[in-house]
């Protein structure tokens, strides 16, 4: 931390005076605190227009719903940071909920045994996420093709096997299955819904690996200068892979937790998810051109998101109609709050 | 795979009537009679037209069996409204149809196609949303969205005796929606004692519609009922009741469409919140085909308009409303 010791004297001059310079701002720098300014703020308009807004019930009903997108924007904010985006989330979402419904259920027919059936089910999500994962990375790094093109193709792809798979109707967990499996979801540790718990889990190995490994810095040169971190001897295609594969986990997890919801997928499975994350990480402060960006902001980022949606729906001061253009202005707003200097 | 079974299929069916056809060279003049329906439908991306192409293929099967020499039954899905109007091109010109049931993608980009068509003498019957000019159809079928939307708000107010709490969901923001919600409030206002809480839209969407009834739940502490307006969305506000423990104190959800494990939810009563629903299937395309099949047969035209109505669906009918192989 800046704050913590003095510059070097060998360090650059150009470096050391701009730390100086956002030492002298103190607290008062903004582009490190604009989310959690404005999810404070909007935390205050929310229990002002409705008591229940405050209450624990509600915060932990956030907190939940959260976690998907939440759990998918912290991988995804590895893939920005390196300069490359993964549009491909929502759809992988879909395909995997689908598939590992099917798994289940005719797992189930054969072993009588539904918390291993489950258990297989939520392995097979997770091996799933990263195996797509690690085949964007491989078209992206040893194909050479563009990021936004790989996903856009899987994108649609995903989707198209998942509504084949379910012919185009919903695919649904058998109903004692989803008795087995609903806890995950349902469940609670010391009064914490286990989703929270998870997200909590996925943000803390994020940060570290963002800020305290090899890994971590090597994403973060790659993003802000390609060419001379391949200079400086950094295998780039190997720690790209590793981002998208990392995604893939994340949405793997993601995916495990969001079946026992509704103990469905359907066509409509994640519609839309991967702006959501997409949103999140760059409200959260994370550069959408790359090389730098933290954890905790995409963590608050997600959150402010979906405050929204929930304070909208907690009061009608405005019509429906305008929900949409509310989240919007919210999000340029806390945008401009953290807006780079020059 | 449907697409691909029926594409087989069709194919065998050509090479079939080919051969009829050129064993009855002499009775070649009885073959013009002949009705040539297309069928234009959108692809199954959604489970409710999913249930749309299942009843086309219905229709199909069920018609060419009963009329085998003098009928033949296209199916065509499509993506997207330009997908659609060149589909039909391809209809009108390769296939050669002189009669089309269409369910058009978009109302404004679909009707001059479908006038070209009628223009080279093909009997058109439009299916759900009507054309910006009606000139270019000879007949019109949909679904009831009034009933739907009445349906519910009469049910609710004669079974609770004009007196209750209720939270509705809405769809996504169409003319097709506010035809529901519009009915839905004309029937409520009249009744003093019945308080619609809020309406906020689910996008016809299982995991939409959860999130906004966990905020209702959250920010009502009394709800007597939920017009959920769609058998979707009514899983999702289900779960949210149960995750929220309102079982006790919510007395009733009302969906709508009748999909098939509503209808059967209704039919073995085995959830004490739901109890009815509206019809509003997919089925009616198989009505559509079925009714523009066998007036051409005859040579006869349709009414200008059939509305197609909604029912409602409780435990003495469910039956007739459950079809256990279609995807809806």
């Amino acid at each position: 931390m800046p704050s913590a010791q003095e510059p070097q004297p060998n360090e650059a001059e150009g470096q050391s005076a701009r730390a100086s310079a956002r030492r002298r701002l103190g607290k008062f720098d903004l582009s490190s605190q604009g989310p959690i300014l404005g999810l404070i703020l909007l935390a205050i308009v929310g229990t002002a227009l409705n008591s229940d807004f405050a209450s624990l019930a509600n915060w932990m009903n956030v907190l939940t719903r959260t976690s998907f997108i939440g759990i998918i924007a912290v991988g995804m904010t590895f893939v920005i940071i390196s300069g490359g985006i993964d549009l491909s989330v929502g759809s992988m979402v879909a395909l995997i909920a689908g598939s590992i419904i099917l798994v289940i259920n005719s797992l189930a027919t054969h072993i009588d045994a539904p918390v291993l059936v489950v258990i297989v089910g939520m392995m097979v999500s997770l091996m799933m996420g990263a195996a797509f994962g690690t085949m964007h990375g491989l078209l992206i790094t040893k194909g050479r093709i563009e990021p936004f093109i790989v996903t856009l193709g899987t994108l649609g792809t995903f989707r198209a096997v998942l509504t084949w798979l379910a012919d185009g109707g919903a695919i649904t967990l058998d109903f004692g299955l989803s008795q087995t499996y609903g806890p995950v979801y349902y469940g609670t540790l010391l009064g914490i819904p286990i989703p929270v718990w998870v997200f909590l889990g996925v943000a803390i190995i994020g940060t570290v690996l963002l800020r305290r490994t090899a890994f971590g810095r090597y994403v973060q040169a790659i993003g802000s200068n390609e060419q001379v971190a391949r200079y400086a001897a950094v295998d780039v295609d190997r720690v790209k892979i590793l981002t998208y594969a990392f995604l893939g986990l994340c949405v793997g997890i993601a995916t495990l937790l969001y079946v026992p919801r509704l103990g469905s997928a359907s066509p409509t499975t994640g519609l839309l998810w991967e702006l959501e994350a997409i949103a999140a990480v760059i409200v959260g402060g994370t550069s959408f051109k790359g090389g730098s960006g933290r954890v905790t902001g995409t963590v608050i980022g997600a959150i402010l998101l979906s405050v929204i949606g929930n304070i909208l729906n907690l009061t009608s001061i405005i019509s429906v109609h305008l929900n949409a253009a509310v989240q919007g202005i919210v999000i340029i707003s806390v945008a401009f709050l953290q807006r780079r200097r020059p | 795979m449907s697409v691909l079974a029926s594409l087989t299929r069709r194919s065998a069916l050509a090479l079939a009537l080919g051969t009829s056809a050129l064993i009855a060279l002499p009775g070649i003049s009885a073959a013009q009679e002949k009705v040539n329906l297309g069928v234009s439908i959108p692809a199954a991306t959604h489970s409710f037209t999913a249930g749309i192409v299942w009843w086309a293929n219905e229709a199909k099967k069920d018609l060419e069996a009963a009329h085998p020499d003098d009928l033949k039954i296209t199916v065509k899905t499509s993506s997207g409204a330009p997908e659609q109007a060149n589909q039909l091109q391809d209809l009108v010109t390769v296939t050669g149809i002189n009669t089309l049931v269409i369910f058009p993608f978009e109302s404004a980009a679909l009707t001059q196609p479908v006038a070209q068509a009628k223009n080279k003498g093909v009997y058109v019957t439009v299916v759900d949303r009507g054309l910006t000019d009606p000139s270019a159809q000879d007949a019109y079928m949909a679904g009831d969205n009034t009933a739907f939307g009445k349906i519910p708000a009469e049910y609710f107010a004669k079974k609770y005796d004009g007196k209750a709490n209720i939270v509705a969901l809405r769809g996504i923001p169409t003319t097709l929606d506010n035809e529901r919600w519009e009915a839905f409030t004309s029937v409520i206002d009249k009744y003093p004692d019945m308080k619609i809480l809020d309406a906020q839209y689910g996008n016809w969407n299982r995991d939409d519609a959860f999130k906004v009834m966990q905020d209702f739940l959250t920010r009502f502490k009394d709800i007597d009922l939920v017009w959920a307006a769609d058998d979707d969305m009514a899983i999702g506000v289900l779960q949210a009741i149960r995750q929220a423990g309102r079982e006790g104190d919510i007395k009733e959800v009302f969906g709508g469409a009748g999909a098939k494990g509503m209808v059967k939810t209704i039919m073995d009563d085995d959830n004490p919140l739901i109890k009815a629903d509206v019809s509003y299937s997919p089925k009616f395309i198989y009505e559509a085909i079925k009714r523009t099949a066998e007036a051409r047969l005859k040579g006869e035209e349709l009414p200008e308009t059939t509305i197609l109505p909604s029912e409602l669906i409780d435990k003495s009918n469910a039956k007739d409303f459950y079809f256990p192989d279609s995807p809806f």
